[in-house]
């Protein structure tokens, strides 16, 4: 018996800009194409950094931060590259990061767990399971204060909820009413501990509720339900309604990190992961999207060859890219 | 059974270790776990990822299926709250064993056991202690950088109440690791992961090493280096360079660096007259700053030229490998540092 559930997408979307509809497919291509080529790439040891795929997981990111606009903020955790691409960060420097060249997005100094991209309002990534999400927090507390009608979004996994920073930072942005949302990304694993092993229940947003946040839970492979369900979240704290939490239930398609798939370590079936592949949140969309004539197969063929090229050139360009400095290893420390 | 009696050996065997059958560094350590978890029922194992397949570097692969699920178990990454969980079972009569696979996470962590695991003995007049040990291993390369290939000795040493051990071969992993869990206070044990590319000869059985005594690995007269966790390698190695050119080096392994070994280094000093103190972590208020400092102030007197630190730039870790070459400091290091400081002899001479 399977244990995944087919993924069923809304029958009436005519709320949403058939524009919107197609960003959302361009933007889950152009994660799924990076962590593709990442994948690819990776056994020549040329990207010298624990790369943490979030292939499987492309609709979270692209479903929230289309809701949100250049100044909006983001905060991600170790396995950032979705949520970085989808907040509009500049692919070639997140692509030289991993190359560890000093065209990077952190200089070569970060490597793949530490991205960052002030353009588009990503201040930056920790990768301290919930070390971020306080500091997502403060972010909302200088847009509560600064009136500036920004909202903040922090990434994290479901391991992050065992921390108690979670919970502390949560009670402070009701206390604060801050304009921040909690975006938990629950793929059912922590490196390669099930959820089972490690929480009492595995509804992670009912425990929120419990707290006096409003909670949500989103199908994480179904980006129109991450879509709608993020942009209440997020209309309503711009609007000075306050945080909000959405569980969006996912699977890693890769390993914990590196390429692989986690069945050769044991800790899960081959079974499983074919199940979860088949929910693969980029085919099915592009399915649906077909068939409701939304996008026709040449437009689908189009953004493709056009993702293909964008991440080609983002790979030439990381390639082609200086390293840095051996004599120029202690700048930065300070400002 | 009565740890007391694994303890009380205050002789030490400087052979020991180098004879017998042979264990890879991650097999020493369980060897010790396994020993413990089978005499003593108060022993317990958590820690993220213990229990998985791959079992904490292999170190505790499959425990639980022979110990029980009870005593060697999975913790959710609630690294505050279970060392909490740790101290309030050790009051209350057990030996928890807590497994990191980094340092970095311990910072989380500091509350618990700066504030209360290091503290309780004294706080409570000695009325009750905290027989905990922690574990964690640092990790170096592959650009883990910032936040994943932390050394903390610098911050634990400066904490009175912890012990604070930092082996560097199979048979002092294993039987530190003994007397860690076999003694009534809190514990750091950190470990480096090149050292797992070690084996060596270790010991069936229970053993146990005392505290706060280091051990000379290579015998020299021209100058002491007192290296730390995985700098005794790289020392070691600077030792052969440096004998091609005619120095003579003397390696010190402190193996505790708290309770340190101080008459063993002062005594090495007395016979070199020059320091050399090679740590893995930070340079600024770190392990090397601390044991300089003793020396300075207890044998001044030995010294014919002024000691020197080998340590890590004081910035966070690079990612980039070309820059993390630059970021740690290793063999070369400790070459040019020796013959800076020999040449003072030559000058010495002169004037
Ligand atoms: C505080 C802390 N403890 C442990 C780790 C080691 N670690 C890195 S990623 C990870 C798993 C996190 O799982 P989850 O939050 O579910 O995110 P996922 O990797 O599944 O996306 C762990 C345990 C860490 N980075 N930080
Ligand atoms: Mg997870």
């Amino acid at each position: 018996m399977k244990s995944t559930r087919p993924i069923v997408f809304d029958t009436r979307i005519d709320d949403i800009p058939v524009r919107v509809l197609s960003e959302l497919y361009l933007a889950m291509l152009r994660i799924q194409k990076v962590e593709l080529k990442i994948d690819d790439l990776y056994h020549e040891d040329e990207m010298k950094t624990p790369v943490h795929l979030c292939l499987g997981e492309e609709a979270i990111a692209a479903g929230v931060c289309l809701n949100l606009g250049i100044e909006d903020y983001v905060f991600t955790n170790h396995r950032g590259h979705g949520h970085y691409i989808a907040k509009g960060g500049d692919v070639k420097a997140m692509v030289a990061e991993l190359y560890n060249r000093e065209t990077g997005c952190s200089r070569g100094r970060g490597g793949s767990m530490h991205l960052v991209d002030t353009s588009v309002g990503l201040l930056g990534s920790s990768s301290i399971v919930g070390g971020g999400v306080p500091i997502a927090t403060g972010a909302a507390l200088a847009s509560s204060l600064k009136k500036d009608r920004r909202v903040s979004v922090s990434f994290f996994g479901d391991a992050a909820v065992e921390e108690g920073v979670i919970y502390e930072s949560i009670n402070f942005a009701l206390l604060k009413k801050l304009p921040i949302i909690y975006v938990c990304e629950n793929n059912l694993y922590s490196v390669y501990s099930p959820l089972s092993k490690r929480q009492p229940h595995n509804e992670i947003y009912r425990r929120f509720t419990g707290i006096g946040i409003p909670s949500y839970h989103a199908d994480g492979n179904n980006v129109i339900e991450v879509y709608r369900t993020a942009k209440e979240a997020i209309t309503r704290a711009r609007a000075g309604g306050g945080p909000s939490f959405i569980e969006c239930r996912t699977y890693r398609l890769k390993d914990h990190h590196g390429t692989g798939t986690g069945v050769e370590v044991g800790y899960r079936t081959q079974q499983e992961v074919a199940e979860w592949a088949e929910r693969c949140p980029v085919k099915n969309y592009e399915s649906f999207l077909l068939e409701r004539k939304l996008l026709t197969s040449g437009e689908v063929e189009r953004l493709n060859t056009y993702v293909n090229l964008e991440v080609e050139e983002a790979f030439q360009f990381a390639r082609t890219s200086p390293f840095p400095k051996e004599d120029n290893v202690t700048d930065y420390l300070f400002q | 059974m009565d740890w007391s009696k694994t303890l009380v050996k205050e002789e030490i065997d400087f052979t020991a270790g180098e004879s017998g059958r042979k264990l890879s560094y991650a097999a020493a350590i369980r060897e010790a776990l396994e020993l413990a978890l089978t005499s003593d029922e108060r022993v317990f194992i958590m820690g993220q990822g213990v229990d998985d397949p791959a079992g904490m570097f292999s170190i505790t692969t499959d425990l639980h299926k022979k110990y029980g699920e009870e005593r060697v178990f999975d913790t959710p990454l609630s690294e505050n709250a279970l060392t909490g969980v740790a101290i309030g079972a050790a009051l209350a009569g057990m030996r928890p064993i807590y497994m990191h696979n980094r340092p970095d996470f311990l910072l989380l962590a500091m509350d618990q056991i700066v504030n209360h695991a290091a503290k309780w003995s004294y706080m409570f007049g000695g009325c009750i202690g905290v027989p905990l040990v922690i574990w964690a291993c640092v990790g170096r390369g592959w650009g883990g950088a910032a936040q994943h290939t932390q050394t903390l000795q610098g911050l634990f040493m400066h904490v009175p109440g912890l012990r604070l051990v930092m082996p560097t071969t199979p048979y002092d992993a294993k039987g530190l690791l003994i007397s860690s869990i076999a003694d009534n206070n809190p514990v750091i044990i950190l470990e480096h992961r090149w050292l797992f590319r070690q084996s060596g000869h270790v010991p069936e059985g229970l053993y146990s090493i005392p505290f706060g005594r280091g051990v000379v690995r290579r015998l020299g007269k021209d100058i002491t280096i007192v290296a730390i966790s995985y700098m005794v390698v790289e020392a070691l190695n600077a030792a052969q360079e440096l004998e091609k050119q005619g120095i003579d080096a003397e390696v010190i392994d402190p193996r505790t660096l708290k309770p340190l070994d101080e008459a063993l280094i002062l005594d090495s000093v007395r016979k070199t007259g020059r320091l050399i103190v090679a740590d893995t972590g930070w340079k600024t208020g770190g392990a090397g700053a601390e044991i300089a400092t003793m020396v300075a102030e207890k044998g001044f007197d030995y010294l014919k030229a002024p000691i020197k630190r080998v340590a890590s730039l004081d910035i966070p870790t690079p990612a980039s490998d070309i820059l993390e070459a630059k970021f740690y400091v290793g063999k070369a290091d400790i070459i040019a540092a020796c013959t800076a400081l020999l040449e003072k002899r030559s000058g010495n001479g002169k004037g």
